[in-house]
Formats: structure tokens, C-alpha cells, sequence
């Protein structure tokens, strides 16, 4: 990402904190929205973000974290039917250009893939790699 | 028909209860445990214990074959992929989500749900309606409130109590549909009289609703 961008982070938990620190550090413009006050207060020290309390499935909550501003939205609680609710609100109804959902279930994953929401698997990702590490040592064996 | 419900609590119960009093197959879809084995004891319906959610789960259900579905679980995202994976990957025609937030009702159709209703909605329209005319016995918003259908009942101080239908001066976009007298409902044509005790069902866009039931009511909002 050449120039600085504005991007949202739906959800605050190891993951949500590590993507707002880094982009954060790397001068971005970020929202970090999560309903847990404890989970938000957990960012980096030099984290210089906003922070937003709330439901980001409340569209009023969306409203709240300037979503119609936003270049990225990135949801990634630890709900797959939360992230895939806010993803397509942030870009149906919001307008956001670049929308991400981290969801747990490949089976879900599928479907929503076909309707056009960019997702994220954890397993998927975990088992493309361990199966590539496979075939590099057999290969290099 | 068949008819798969989400969700839980006494609302499922009651609402499935009327669906198969109304001779519609019935699948409950409850995530407690507890709760699937106490509707399943009290309901002719196949009860299914697991998320309905997960489309493993709405395949044991009969996705395939079912006309509508039904979210009413506590959790408006909750209700919005039930719906999208009901008609994504099984196909079936009608998806209703039943909602917490009232603003989540504009953006689900967009989203690909068919019907959308949200309670608090319903409710506080009804709570409005009644305290501002207490002749308003009943009042339904169809079409997610692009029209009213009011029950009127015309009291003593209604000023149109005596006139004919084509005399009465109701504003555009609203009709009386049906006039209920002892009991007994007519479809009223331009000459039939109306009287104090009648009951009329009034059809009204929102612009033009207020200004009808003043007309016929009397009451000055």
C-alpha cells in the first residue's frame, strides 16, 4: 500500500491487534472497533489509531467508525457469521472498496466466496502451508 | 409447505405450533440441547439440535426441498447467513429473518433476504398508533411499511357518521377496504352508509395515513 490509507479493523483479539499495531506503524490511518473495552485497551503503547467501543454488526456502530471513509475493512472477530455480516454491510451498504472476513469454517468459506466476499481461512491457509512444507522436504530429500 | 424455523425460546414454539395447525411441514432447526429434546416432546416437527448456521446442518434439515425458512434466533448477523445459505447453497425461494436492530430492515433485502421484520419496530408503531387515537384497534405495516392496514372502529364523535363512502373526503392513496358491522364484514361500494359503531379497515400510504384517520376518527393528532 503506496500511499496512507484509512482501514477498519472489526475486532480487537490477537489477530485484530496485531493487523491495527502493524498498519498503525506503518502510518496508516486506523480504526480499531471491538465490544470489549479490555480487549481494546490491550494495543500496542505506540498504537496511534482510534479506538471504537460497540457492535460493528449495529450499522449504527459502522456509522460511528467513518466505514464510508474507510479504503479497507478488515473483520476479523472471533465470530465467522459476525465477519461475514459486517464484510458485506462495509461494501453493499457502505461502500468500502476493499473488504476482508476471516472465517473458521471452509465449508462457509465456499459459499461466500461465491458471492464475492474476499475471506480468509485460518485452516485453509495452515494446511496449503503444511502440505507445501511436505513437498519442499520430499523434494529436497 | 414446508417450513424450516431457526431459532429458540417460546416464540419458535408458538410459531411452529400455528404453522402446523395450519397443515405446513415444520423442521425446527435449535442450537440447546435441552430445548430441541423439550420441543420435540411437545411438536408433531422434526427437531434438528445444532447451528443453523452451518450448512451441514440445514442439509440434515431438508434445505433442498423446503419453500421458507425462518431466522428468529437473538442475533440479527446470525439471522442474515442463516438466509444467504439457505438460498445459496440449498435454493429455497423465501427467506425471513425476524430482527433485533430496526436499521438492519433496509439493508438485509439488499443483502439477498426476502422478508424482513423487525419487532421493535412493529412494536413501537403500535404503541404510537394507540396511545395518538384510541379508536385505532389494530394497525399492520405491509410491504416492510410502505402501506398501512388500519382497523378503525367510528365512535359517536366521528364526523362522517351518517354519510356515504362516495361523500367522504379521504385524501389520495387511501381507501376503505372493508367496513365490519355486527360482526358481519362488506366490501362497501360508494353508497353504503357508515355509522357509529362500525368498524372500517383502512388502506393508506404513510404520507396520506394520519391525515385519513383524522377524517374519519375526528381526532386531531
Amino acid at each position: 500500500m503506496p500511499r496512507e490509507q484509512f482501514i477498519v479493523i472489526v475486532g480487537c483479539g490477537r489477530l485484530g491487534r496485531h493487523l491495527a499495531n502493524h498498519y498503525s506503524r506503518e502510518g496508516h490511518s486506523v480504526m480499531a472497533v471491538d465490544v470489549d473495552p479490555a480487549r481494546l485497551a490491550k494495543l500496542a503503547p505506540e498504537y496511534s489509531g482510534f479506538r471504537l467501543e460497540g457492535d460493528a454488526t449495529e450499522p449504527a456502530v459502522m456509522k460511528q467508525s467513518h466505514a464510508e471513509d474507510a479504503d479497507r475493512l478488515i473483520a476479523v472477530t472471533g465470530y465467522d457469521n459476525v465477519n461475514l455480516a459486517v464484510a458485506q454491510v462495509a461494501r453493499t451498504i457502505f461502500g468500502v472498496p476493499d473488504v476482508v472476513a476471516r472465517v473458521n469454517d471452509p465449508e462457509r468459506e465456499a459459499i461466500f466466496q461465491e458471492l464475492g466476499i474476499r475471506t480468509v481461512c485460518p485452516l485453509t491457509l495452515a494446511a496449503r502451508e503444511l502440505v507445501a512444507w511436505q513437498t519442499r522436504s520430499v523434494d529436497s530429500g | 409447505m414446508k417450513v424450516i424455523v431457526v431459532g429458540g425460546g417460546k416464540l419458535v414454539y408458538f410459531l411452529c405450533r400455528n404453522l402446523i395447525a395450519r397443515d405446513h411441514t415444520v423442521v425446527v432447526v435449535n442450537r440447546n440441547e435441552t430445548e430441541s429434546r423439550w420441543l420435540a416432546r411437545r411438536m408433531k416437527a422434526l427437531v434438528i439440535h445444532g447451528d443453523g448456521t452451518d450448512p451441514s446442518v440445514l442439509e440434515e434439515a431438508g434445505g433442498h426441498d423446503a419453500d421458507t425458512i425462518v431466522a428468529v434466533t437473538p442475533s440479527d448477523p446470525d439471522n442474515l447467513i442463516i438466509c444467504q445459505v439457505a438460498k445459496l447453497r440449498f435454493g429455497v425461494p423465501h427467506t425471513v429473518a425476524v430482527l433485533a436492530d430496526p436499521d438492519n430492515e433496509k439493508i438485509f433485502p439488499k443483502l439477498g433476504v426476502t422478508t424482513v421484520v423487525s419487532m421493535p419496530r412493529i412494536v413501537s408503531a403500535l404503541i404510537e398508533e394507540r396511545t395518538a387515537f384510541e379508536d385505532i384497534i389494530n394497525l399492520l405495516p405491509a410491504a416492510e411499511g410502505r402501506v398501512n392496514i388500519t382497523e378503525l372502529a367510528l365512535s359517536e364523535r366521528s364526523p362522517i357518521q351518517g354519510q356515504r363512502l362516495a361523500e367522504i373526503p379521504l385524501p389520495r392513496d387511501s381507501l376503505i377496504a372493508c367496513v365490519i358491522r355486527q360482526d358481519e364484514a362488506v366490501i362497501p361500494r360508494g353508497d353504503t352508509l357508515l355509522a357509529a359503531g362500525d368498524r372500517v379497515l383502512l388502506v393508506s400510504l404513510p404520507a396520506s395515513h394520519a391525515e385519513a384517520v383524522r377524517i374519519l376518527t375526528g381526532d386531531v393528532d
